[in-house]
């Protein structure tokens, strides 16, 4: 059930940092068009990240971060 | 006491400007961090003048031009105080001389430190400001960034870039309660305008309207109303204190 422990994590983070209902963070959800995040949040968002997962998240790698899902992918495959 | 419990940073605290804006903060209540980057004894001396007030003093060695030195110092000062409220940008040097004359080793050298360095300080320290959605920055800047200032080709350029660089990071993390705010001093009696011959010292005075060299004090006192609650809905403003050379 890592899956689900990676996803709760990352919602939790999300509703904290963007102020929105945890019902619309769902994985296909995109943060710039359906839970209105500006560039700034995004990059609060990967610094909160980075922390959660203690991992480091790359310009490149959090630059191709669109949505939900995409993140719960990236911590899969990165996690130590 | 303005800054009673707040956490503040002062790069290049060890003398002159650095030093007098640390003890400033020191005398408000704040918990002060002196960097610096080669002079420990001086560093120490400042440390030792902050616990004298009764205030926490940390002294941290750190090349302002390297990231992962920077990095490093911000994260043990924020895991320290558990947060970090005032950063100053103040770390300085100058290697002047006549535009034709300056090596690009000496051009490497002062827009490394004076204007990369405020970046690197700056980059590293939004990261626990924007989490605490709060965060005071204060950058040295100075008023041959506004007005020139032959021989110093070098220094101008890189306290003119701080000037933008103020605004351009005031901009962009005032959503996240954060201000930044520059001081431009003029020219201030430190080691730094020491070396001046008294001649040129004596020219500087007569373009001073209030006719007079400024002392760090001077300019600490300003940093510390930069610093304070009193400052509050400031940012991205550059506050000249140079004895009315530039009027804006």
């Amino acid at each position: 059930m890592a899956d689900t422990d990676v996803l709760t994590r990352v919602k939790k983070i999300v509703v904290d940092r963007l102020g929105v209902n945890e019902a619309d963070v769902k994985p296909e959800a995109s943060f710039k068009d359906d839970l209105d995040a500006d560039s700034l949040d995004i990059v609060e968002l990967v610094m909160e990240l980075e922390d959660e997962f203690n991992l480091e998240i790359s310009d490149e790698d959090a630059e191709k971060i669109q949505t939900v899902g995409d993140v719960v992918t990236y911590i899969e495959n990165h996690k130590s | 006491m303005g800054l009673k419990g707040k956490a503040a940073l002062v790069t290049g605290a060890s003398r002159g400007i650095g030093k007098a804006i640390a003890l400033a903060f020191a005398r408000e209540g704040a918990s002060v961090v002196v960097n610096y980057a080669g002079n420990k004894a001086r560093a120490e001396e400042t440390a030792a003048e902050i616990r004298e007030l009764g205030q926490e003093a940390l002294v941290y060695q750190c090349d302002v031009t390297s990231e992962p030195d920077v990095q490093e110092m911000i994260k043990t000062v924020s895991k320290k105080f558990g947060h970090l409220d005032i950063v100053v940008n103040n770390a300085g040097i100058t290697r002047d001389g006549l535009l034709m004359r300056i090596k690009e080793a000496d051009w490497d050298a002062v827009l490394n430190t004076n204007l990369k360095g405020v970046f690197l300080v700056t980059k590293a320290a939004l990261r626990p400001m924007m989490r605490q959605r709060s965060g005071k920055i204060i950058n040295i800047a100075s008023v041959v960034g506004i007005l020139g200032n032959a021989g110093q080709a070098n220094y101008s350029a890189a306290k003119a870039g701080v000037i933008g660089l103020t605004k351009t990071t005031a901009r962009e993390v005032a959503s996240r309660g954060i201000t930044v705010n520059a001081v431009a001093p003029g020219f201030i009696i430190t080691e730094m305008t020491a070396e001046l011959p008294d001649q040129v010292k004596e020219q500087m005075k007569a373009q001073i309207p209030l006719q007079r060299l400024g002392t760090p004090e001077d300019v600490a006192s300003v940093v510390r109303f930069l610093a304070s609650d009193d400052s509050n809905y400031m940012t991205g403003q550059i506050l000249s204190v140079d004895g009315g050379m530039a009027m804006q």
